[in-house]
């Protein structure tokens, strides 16, 4: 009786191993099926059409019909509306976690805490339609302009929208800090602040430090909420007033009309290659920052 | 409670006065109407069983209680004839007079270097050749300087815990507090590193106030010229160590020294 429990128990578990394991298996070769059908073709523009990638990366001609593709000013206008972002709502972000974890109290934290959550998930056309009906206008408003989108616009939003993220995870990376810390620094005479300032928030830098690059993230990738604030003009950014595009933005507006197999389907593609790059990019700056933890 | 012991020596002069202290967690009341004076430059060892109000009671003597949520003092704290509990009196000017030490090391993560300077840093100290004096100075004093000279710039959490321990000490001598509190100091450590920690307590009361939670009497008996003894958030007796451990008062006393509890 005791053989046969023991047998069935057995099989079971080859079953659930093998389950278990066939389900891996199939995530891991989609996975590299979506890597290699974009490495391939994202590169498809610079070895099946000759496009030199210098031209993509640092041209600002961008005529998807006409045969240019540079790439330049959605390139510069992601990375400028990211900064922003990250510029706003890294600090700001930062200190909101410092508050919740050292200095609000138990009572106000445990009711923020959950509220912050929610914002995480508020689709991103939300935040875009927001910031198109109210931040918009506002800024067409005060800097007497025609029209309020670009690159300010865009900022903004995607600085409120990664403002939860980073929240959430330095409070995280604060909490984690162990309370001896803290009271070995009071026990030195120093005050919250010092405390704050010299300790805790060294000692979590690394969390810190993914909380910011989640963010970075989270803003390169944003694309809805962008589109719809960001004005779509592929021009250099020389004025946060002035509309701009993003690689992202620059892709949804472009993908329906490009031809499957032109040069401006290719170079669409190694928009989206190029998107993919930097966010490996920031995946290993954070195992970067996590490993210098432990 | 020290008065009625006149081989409490009298003749010294109180550094810290401790009179009708109350304790409380939220409604729980952790330590009940202590009283006890402390001279200055001698050792002062806080004995009794686990859970018998003597860290408590450590720690109301640099306002650490301001930190936890729910705790509250009352009583009167004094340091040199002044209230440390007085309102006018800032809790972080206390924490720089009197310093402690805690009963696991708490290293902050950063280099020893940075380790030692800190408090005097905080306190506005810049000069780097005079932060590097106060280093070498604390670590000396602290029986460490030997064992890391060379590696100052190294990560303290690198350390062993003895040497973790001392260097926790040598970052509070470099604030040049006049009293220092030690929470079970050595509780965390080998005996190797006991010993180490037990000789250094002897040289620093040549120039500090210590006061010092121990659970083992062996070791109040060792470095302690007082000794008192807490029992149910009591403090029950004080006197000379040897009058502690040789002819206690009261039956409580000799009841847990003896072995019978605790």
């Amino acid at each position: 009786m005791v053989g046969v429990r023991a047998s069935k128990a057995h099989r079971d578990e080859g079953i659930a191993l093998v389950v278990l394991m066939s389900c891996s298996a199939l995530f891991v070769i989609a996975i590299a099926l979506i890597l290699g059908f974009l490495a391939f073709n994202g590169t498809r523009l610079f070895w099946g059409d000759h496009y030199s990638p210098l031209k993509f990366l640092f041209g600002t001609d961008w005529d998807g019909f006409g045969g240019h593709y540079g790439a330049a000013t959605f390139i510069a206008g992601s990375l400028v509306a990211t900064g922003m972002a990250i510029a706003i709502g890294g600090p700001l972000g930062v200190a909101i976690g410092v508050f919740f974890s050292e200095l609000a109290p138990k009572r106000v934290a445990t009711a923020f805490k959950p509220a912050i959550e929610v914002l995480v998930g508020i689709p991103s056309v939300v935040y875009g339609w927001l910031g198109l009906t109210l931040l918009v206008p506002a800024i067409a408003t005060v800097f007497h302009l025609p029209d309020g989108d670009g690159l300010l616009a865009a900022g903004i939003v995607l600085s409120i929208m990664i403002l939860p993220t980073v929240i959430s995870l330095s409070e995280d990376a604060l909490r984690v800090v162990p309370n001896s810390l803290r009271e070995g620094s009071a026990a030195l005479g120093a005050t919250r602040w010092e405390t704050i300032t010299k300790v805790l928030l060294p000692s979590a830098s690394s969390g810190i430090a993914v909380a910011v690059i989640l963010g970075v993230a989270r803003a390169i990738g944003e694309t809805l909420a962008v589109q719809l604030v960001l004005g779509n003009a592929a021009i250099l950014p020389t004025s946060l007033l002035k509309p701009a595009a993003a690689l992202t933005s620059e892709i949804v507006m472009d993908m329906g009309d490009a031809p499957d197999g032109s040069g401006f389907k290719h170079a669409l593609f190694a928009m989206a290659f190029l998107l993919l790059l930097i966010s490996m990019g920031l995946i290993l700056l954070i195992r970067l920052a996590l490993r210098r933890r432990t | 409670m020290i008065q009625s012991q006149p081989a409490a020596a009298p003749a010294l002069a109180d550094k810290m006065k401790i009179e009708n202290l109350d304790i409380f967690y939220g409604t729980f009341q952790a330590m009940k109407r202590a009283n006890l004076s402390v001279p200055d430059r001698h050792v002062m060892a806080l004995i009794g069983p686990s859970g018998c109000g003597k860290s408590t009671f450590l720690r109301a003597l640099n306002r650490m209680h301001d930190l936890t949520p729910g705790a509250r003092v009352e009583g009167k704290v004094t340091l040199d004839g002044v209230d440390i509990y007085a309102p006018s009196i800032d809790p972080v000017t206390v924490r720089h007079r009197i310093g402690m030490v805690f009963q696991r090391p708490n290293p902050f993560p950063k280099s020893i270097f940075e380790n030692v300077v800190y408090g005097a840093k905080i306190h506005g100290e810049k000069n780097p050749k005079r932060l590097a004096e106060i280093a070498e100075k604390s670590l000396r004093a602290a029986a460490l300087w030997d064992e890391v000279k060379d590696r100052l710039s190294r990560s303290a959490l690198d350390l062993s815990g003895g040497q973790q321990q001392r260097l926790c000490i040598a970052r509070v001598l470099a604030v040049e507090p006049e009293v220092i509190l030690m929470d079970e100091p050595a509780s965390a450590l080998d005996p190797i590193a006991t010993s180490k920690i037990e000789d250094l307590i002897g040289e620093l009361k040549r120039d500090y106030t210590v006061i010092i939670v121990t659970h083992s009497m062996q070791q109040a008996a060792r470095i302690s010229d007082f000794t008192s003894f807490f029992l149910l958030g009591e403090l029950i007796e004080v006197g000379t160590t040897s009058d502690i451990f040789t002819r206690p008062r009261d039956k409580r006393t000799e009841d847990y020294i003896t072995g019978r509890y605790g």
